[in-house]
């Protein structure tokens, strides 16, 4: 379990980070949580790793004009305990809380875990959920992108040679909003077999505002935009979760096959959708 | 390719050359000498080989030793004083924590955390903290009875 031979830059400034890898031949690392298990396996070969664990000013947490900025390195660990996360945006402290355990999340980041978009990770759900958008920066361009953007395939991004995620952008949560990330972990990964991720927002007795963000299902987390749709119209739950996954092409692996994946993902959804209700005031 | 790091370990400073991929347990083990992180997976699951860095629990077969440059380790060699063991390692030892002893460096450092973000865990938080440490010999009543009896010590010393 010996990865292969590699160079190793650890700069110290994002500036130096930049032009390290814009050439987009050198691979970033930072938490290294799913990284560096396939560099051991030798899945993953880079000729050249370029270390972000010296980078400052990458793993920020600040709230500013109703948006909380969270900065590429902060760890899952941060995300889960930090009171300005569990008090403004508890939905992304819930989903952080999921991520394998507290060792990983010490070390995992979440720039780092979006960037891997592993179609089984749970960050993705919430995401959606929250609308959040993703700061990309290259030593020639600055961009947002919404998180619905970002996603594209499994271990596909937006991200273009020579970027790198360095801010995640999401909304302070109003107050009353109810929230829930319903997961059904894999018994010996942990990963998510489908994780969704719920918010609700209540308003005269109705439901003003749903969404729902759904993980592990297909090859790319997604919105379920059409059960958000009926809830917001006054349908039932049951009618509502019935479309989760509809249309989606659903993965299908000897622990779960794609019919029993999508049973899951409604299941998931309505248990989500029903904390998200309780919570919503 | 070989790069120069330098860290602190259990409070010792160290000052080495080694190549990038030389993983973190190995220099450990092999260069300083510290054989009590335990390499069992090698593939992040069974936490045998957890230390602490900078004062976080962390797999130790999950981290290049370059990444670890200037930062500070402990492994279980560093808990015990003149004095006397940690009152993590007694309470394993009183509550019977262990049979074969293999995983019970890392649920310690592991322990030492939990027990630093939350002084008087509950029995599902203690189970929920030590979930990235794996014990094939015990089953995990006792090691959750030691890391009670480790939380009750610590509150009465620190009282």
């Amino acid at each position: 379990m010996i990865p292969r031979e590699f160079d190793y830059e650890a700069p110290t400034s994002l500036q130096e980070t930049l032009q390290l890898i814009a050439s987009g031949e050198r691979k970033l690392l930072a938490g290294g949580m799913s990284l560096i298990p396939m560099m051991k396996l030798r899945l993953a070969t880079p000729d050249s790793l370029v270390d972000l664990g010296r980078v400052p000013g990458l793993n920020h947490i600040v709230e500013s004009s109703g948006t909380l900025q969270i900065g590429a390195t902060a760890t899952h660990h941060d995300i889960e305990t930090f009171p300005l996360i569990r008090g403004r945006c508890p939905l992304l402290a819930e989903a952080a809380s999921h991520i394998g355990d507290v060792q990983v999340r010490n070390r995992g980041t979440i720039g780092g875990s979006i960037a891997h978009a592993d179609p089984a990770a749970d960050y993705p759900a919430a995401l959606l959920a929250l609308e959040a958008q993703i700061r990309l920066v290259s030593a020639s361009s600055d961009r947002i992108v919404p998180a619905v953007e970002f996603f594209l395939d499994a271990f596909t991004t937006a991200l273009e040679p020579g970027e790198i995620v360095v801010e995640v952008l999401v909304p302070a949560e109003p107050g009353a909003e109810g929230y829930s990330y319903e997961k059904a972990p894999h018994p010996a990964s942990g990963f998510a077999i489908v994780g969704v991720a719920a918010r609700i927002q209540r308003s005269g007795g109705k439901i003003s505002l749903a969404r729902i963000g759904v993980t592990g299902l297909g090859a790319r987390a997604f919105r379920a935009m059409e059960a958000e749709r009926l809830l917001e119209s006054g349908s039932s739950l049951d009618q509502a979760v019935a479309t989760v996954g509809e249309g989606e092409d659903a993965n299908s692996d000897l622990y779960a096959s794609a019919e029993y994946r999508k049973h899951l993902a409604r299941v998931r959804a309505k248990r989500a959708l029903e904390v998200a209700l309780r919570r919503a005031s | 390719m070989q790069r120069k790091f330098s860290l602190t370990i259990n409070g010792k400073p160290y000052a080495d050359e080694v190549e990038p991929r030389l993983l973190l347990i190995h220099y450990l083990r092999e260069v300083a000498g510290l054989t009590g992180p335990h390499i069992g997976c090698e593939t992040s699951t069974c936490g045998a080989c957890t230390v602490m860095l900078d004062g976080k629990a962390v797999k130790s077969c999950t981290l290049f030793a370059v990444q670890a440059d200037g930062r500070d380790v402990l492994t279980i060699e560093g808990l015990a004083t003149d004095v006397g063991l940690d009152p993590l390692q007694e309470a394993f030892w009183n509550e019977h924590g262990l049979q074969c002893g293999f995983c019970t460096p890392g649920m310690i450092m592991t322990a030492r955390q939990l027990l630093e973000d939350n002084p008087s865990p509950t029995d599902d938080e203690i189970r929920k903290g030590l979930e990235g440490n794996v014990c094939r010999c015990t089953g995990y009543q006792h090691i959750l009875n030691a890391v009670k009896a480790a939380a009750i010590q610590m509150e009465k010393r620190g009282a």
